[in-house]
């Protein structure tokens, strides 16, 4: 058999040290497909090596975790042995590099990893993130992402119900996609990828494999530089319509009693996903190569091992329920293949035209990979400036408009409306409110689901930015009246082997720990994106958190919508007038220095729930969580969304005021109520020790706030217009 | 000056309207009949006499815009 | 009374109109694609999404396969089927419905509710319909853009077959109340035996004030 060389392992991105412990582990020198497979496996995506050490320290459990991380997707609890099963996952490099086929094969890839676990997917939601507008790619990147997404959620008919879109220099070369989705199965129909059974044979089912994407997850670790354009004939073509076969024939087949396991090949293929089978149930595993469906001729052992080809599943089946599965599979019109069996060997073996081109120790490729505790520098809390001199000459009209009519800040219908939100026909909040909200199938229960990042304030000071993060989440939950549950998280990061970036990736980590402690809020799945780099420049930390929350009954829900005039405006939590690393500062002012606002996690778990308890009592008639634009943009957003005005009264004047209104201090809300519960609303309030300011009422047709008055027409048009007029030119 | 051009996906990338479209042609019973690839074919004219300087006009538009050159390559030929 | 809804690979809307049917005690049968028979049945319905994918074009395999000669028959013979968004695309390349649906005129897929005014409330899929009746129905598709010959148009006028067209709040069936570009702001047609009705928006999303609203529910009460 051929040997290798250390140049040929540094093409594949290992190092020479990594090399060496590889010769070390297997007693000799691998050969060019033993070589693929340690770099597929050792590669940042499938190893996190860099952040293994770190992510050991994230709360993982609560009552209601049923499966936490390690899993192709974390499942929690719902009652009446019901269960959500969650995941949220980056397909940032190649998306930018093929905008519709990275952000496709991103969500088929998201779906499998949850109808792996025997869950029907209910809900797509997506984070994307792409560089300045004016960047001459933005616009391409946008609409091949929107559409790529669309392409494939819409087709296998799974509602795409949330998300966000943000604009900021930071992605200029490298835009984030990361996709997520929550399933639903019963409780004692969940399957997991541990392979048990010597002797039990391996299938390959799904879609033939070809040469798509080979090495893909090694790309995925690697910073980009100007030639990566050439690097494009590695990104996968999706083909939902198979995937939505696989979807219905891999639910079809658990119905029947003739699944161990079973894992979808995501990155690094047919090679990750027969090793971590294998190396859960502590087994060996066998392939014959030749056996695998080829979509191409000649493909090699190297090749058919590290396709990343889409829409297919490895599962290890019980004894002598080929036949069953087969006739299942067929009637779908998908490959299903006899490729191996588990053996007691503890080794991969691969055999190819009666040859074996592979004999390694499964421990050698999972438990002996590398683990870095890379050195990390901390990031300092900036100090306050004053900047008092500036806001003291601002007009609230006119923050208000620049603020309805950026980017960031824009309604984005345009987006979600290319995604079809409603089939499946449970979607009770469609995209535009503070949280998804989705009927569990059949029962008066829902799901509510969110996800959110604030990457200003991750950037100007990590910790507060991984715990804001999350508490975003749990804020936006609990205004739309759901009980928040578990986290999942997607964590986007620059150059690792950098002492600062490491730094921000290891406080947010302590940041999110922190927030889901106190909030009985674990992490139960998720994904590490690292090296979000081009030319040395990386981008802001950004740990996607996508918040899942349980609605007990569907009738106590509200909405964002102003209900009707003569109703009172009340702010929950306490307003400080944190202006500092705001939205008005950020993308407004361009002032950018500064802390973030200040976290106090009792307070967001004591104001959450007092929020949830008037939405349950159906005291409240409309809420919004305060965050981007402060106070005057979120009622602004609920102005408008409801189509009905409101009266604000400050009492305050200049910077003061500007700091009341456009601040972003944390755990806040604004609750609409009817003024005959108003009394009752402050008695609760003072009980539960809980801040509440009544800062106004609503009425139809204007939002005047002191003496600045706008019709909500105006700010509709306003708000609506900058998607339109950005894509239509 | 008139050309056709004929925009394919490359023949190592998955095709899944041709692998459809033939899974539909073998249902109706036409099972002589495989590799089905599907593509995209456009006319042009190019307000150019040379013939090569044409040309070049017809391959950057196919660069540029009608192909996607990270999944599909591309044939330009001469009609008029 | 009993239903077929026939499942194609690729359809996604089965679930939600079987949901629908069933909420007004319409009895419900799955029927896959490969069968080469119908149950007895007093309505067919073509459900919608992504048959085949939407590949080639929408409709264009799944009108060839085997369960659609029967539909074809059961059609010829008088029977009611219903063709809903993918459904009425498969509907006109199966020829029950004359006319193409093309894609969306802005070139997006379209996910919205839209109002649409009863045109025909003659119809058995149509007759607890007020005369004009504007209802609330979302759509959501990419190719949902109504075309047909001139001859056909003039003949879908002269036999009253149009029976859903786009429109605005007030009703004015206008350019802008146009979300894909539809010809005569064309929502939905009957055949001339008027027991074929194919529409892109989906009543089977508005049974339910919880998920948005009511509105479809006289199209499945005029069914019964």
């Amino acid at each position: 058999m051929e040997q290798t060389t250390v140049d040929q392992a540094k093409q594949l991105g290992l190092t020479e040290s990594e090399f060496d412990k590889i010769k070390e582990l297997i007693g000799r020198i691998p050969n060019f497909t033993e070589l693929g497979i340690f770099s597929a496996m050792w590669n940042e995506h499938c190893s996190y090596k860099s952040s293994r050490v770190w992510l050991s320290k994230l709360p993982t459990k609560n009552k209601y975790v049923v499966q936490g991380p390690g899993e192709n997707a974390g499942v929690i609890d719902i009652g009446d042995d019901d269960v959500a099963i969650f995941k949220i996952e980056s397909h940032n490099h190649p998306s930018y590099i093929e905008p519709y086929q990275g952000a496709a094969t991103g969500v088929g890839g998201i779906l499998r990893d949850v109808f792996t676990m025997g869950a029907r997917p209910i809900a797509n939601l997506n984070s994307i993130r792409f560089g300045k507008p004016e960047h001459p790619k933005t616009k391409h990147l946008l609409n091949g992402v929107v559409s790529g997404i669309a392409g494939y959620g819409n087709c296998m008919g799974i509602p795409t119900v949330g998300g966000e879109v943000e604009f900021d220099e930071c992605y200029d070369g490298n835009i984030l996609v990361n996709a997520m989705n929550i399933g639903l199965a019963k409780k004692n129909k969940v399957f997991l990828s541990i392979a048990s059974g010597v002797g039990n044979p391996v299938i390959y089912v799904g879609s033939k494999t070809g040469r798509d994407g080979i090495h893909g997850a090694s790309m995925a670790s690697q910073e980009f530089d100007d030639n990566s354009e050439a690097k494009k004939p590695t990104v996968q073509v999706g083909d939902p319509f198979a995937e939505k076969l696989l979807l219905e024939a891999c639910l079809e087949l658990m119905k029947t009693d003739t699944i161990i396991s079973i894992q979808d090949m995501g990155a690094a293929g047919l090679t990750s996903s027969s090793v971590e089978m294998a190396s859960k149930g502590k087994l060996g595993i066998e392939i014959d190569l030749n056996k695998v469906p080829c979509r191409e001729t000649e493909m090699q052992p190297f090749e058919l091992m590290l396709s990343e080809s889409q829409e297919r599943m490895l599962i290890v089946l019980k004894e002598g329920k080929e036949k069953e599965a087969e006739k299942i599979f067929k009637k779908w019109d998908l490959d299903f293949s006899v490729i191996g069996k588990m053996t007691n060997s503890k080794n991969l073996v691969l055999h190819f035209n009666k040859e074996v081109v592979c004999d390694i120790p499964i421990s050698s490729l999972a438990d002996e990979a590398p683990k870095y505790n890379r050195e990390w520098i901390s990031t300092p809390l900036p100090e306050e400036i004053n900047i008092d001199k500036k806001l003291n000459d601002l007009d609230i009209k006119d923050c208000l408009i620049k603020l309805l009519t950026h980017p960031n800040q824009s309604n984005k219908s345009w987006v979600w409306e290319q995604y079809d939100h409603m089939v499946m026909g449970d979607t009770i909040q469609k995209p535009g409110g503070d949280a998804a909200v989705v009927r569990v199938h059949g029962t008066n229960k829902a799901i509510a689901a969110t996800v959110d990042c604030t990457p200003r304030y991750c950037f100007a000071h990590p910790h507060t930015g991984g715990m804001q993060a999350v508490c975003e989440t749990y804020r936006n939950l609990s205004a739309v009246g759901a009980e928040p549950r578990a986290i999942t998280n997607c964590l986007n990061f620059g150059n690792p082997e950098k002492k600062e970036i490491m730094g921000q990736f290891v406080e947010v980590i302590k940041g999110m720990s922190e927030a889901c402690l106190a909030l009985d809020y674990p992490v139960i799945s998720g994904n590490v994106s690292l090296y979000n780099e081009t030319n040395g420049i990386g981008i802001k930390p950004t740990p996607t958190i996508g918040g899942v929350g349980l609605i007990q009954d569907s009738n106590k829900s509200t909405t964002i919508s102003i209900k009707a005039t003569g109703n009172l405006l009340l702010i929950i939590g306490e307003t400080k007038g944190h202006i500092h690393q705001s939205a008005l500062c950020y993308d407004i002012l361009h002032i950018k220095k500064g802390p973030p606002p200040t976290i106090n996690l009792a307070e967001e778990k004591k104001n959450s729930l007092f929020v949830r308890n008037l939405i349950n009592k159906k005291i409240a008639q409309s809420v919004h969580d305060i965050s981007d634009g402060g106070i005057a943009l979120t009622i602004a957003e609920m102005c408008m969304s409801g189509k009905i005005g409101a009266n604000i009264t400050t009492n305050l004047i200049d910077a003061e005021r500007i700091k009341f209104l456009f601040g972003e201090d944390q755990a806040r809300y604004v609750v609409e109520v009817r003024s005959a519960d108003y009394d009752n609303v402050v008695k609760l309030a003072k009980e539960q020790e809980v801040s509440l300011l009544q800062i106004g009422s609503t009425k139809a047709e204007n939002l005047t706030i002191d003496d600045m008055k706008i019709t909500v027409e105006d700010m509709l048009t306003l708000n609506n217009k900058w998607f339109h007029n950005y894509n239509s030119n | 000056m008139k050309f056709e051009i004929f925009v394919t996906l490359k023949k190592d990338v998955l095709d899944p309207q041709g692998k459809a479209v033939e899974g539909a042609i073998k249902n109706l019973g036409l099972s002589t009949i495989s590799n089905i690839r599907q593509g995209k074919y456009f006319t042009l004219e190019v307000a150019e006499t040379d013939e090569h300087k044409a040309k070049q006009q017809a391959e950057e538009a196919c660069k540029k815009l009608l192909a996607n050159l990270t999944i599909e390559e591309y044939s330009i030929k001469k009609l008029s | 009374m009993k239903a077929s809804v026939i499942v194609f690979p690729g359809s996604n809307c089965d679930r939600d109109i079987q949901v629908a049917l069933e909420k007004f005690q319409i009895a419900t049968t799955m029927v896959w694609h490969q069968e080469t028979e119908l149950p007895k049945s007093d309505l067919v319905v073509l459900p919608g999404g992504f048959s085949y994918g939407d590949y080639l074009r929408c409709g264009s395999m799944a009108s060839k396969s085997k369960i659609m000669k029967e539909v074809i028959q059961y059609a010829g013979t008088g029977g009611y089927v219903f063709g809903i968004c993918n459904g009425f695309q498969i509907l006109t390349e199966a020829g029950l419905l004359p006319g193409a649906l093309l894609r969306n005129n802005k070139l997006k897929f379209i996910c919205k509710d839209v109002q649409i005014k009863t045109i025909n409330n003659q119809t058995a899929f149509t007759k607890k319909l007020s005369e004009h009746k504007i209802l609330t129905v979302p759509i959501a598709h990419n190719d949902g853009n109504f075309f047909a010959s001139k001859e056909e148009i003039q003949s879908l006028k002269d036999n009253n077959q149009i029976v859903f067209q786009y429109c605005d709040k007030e009703g004015n069936i206008s350019g802008e109340s146009n979300p894909n570009g539809s010809f005569l702001n064309i929502a939905g047609i009957v055949n001339k035996n008027k027991n074929v009705l194919g529409m892109m928006p989906h009543p089977e999303r508005v049974i339910d004030q919880l998920l948005g609203g009511t509105d479809g529910q006289e199209i499945f009460r005029s069914l019964l």
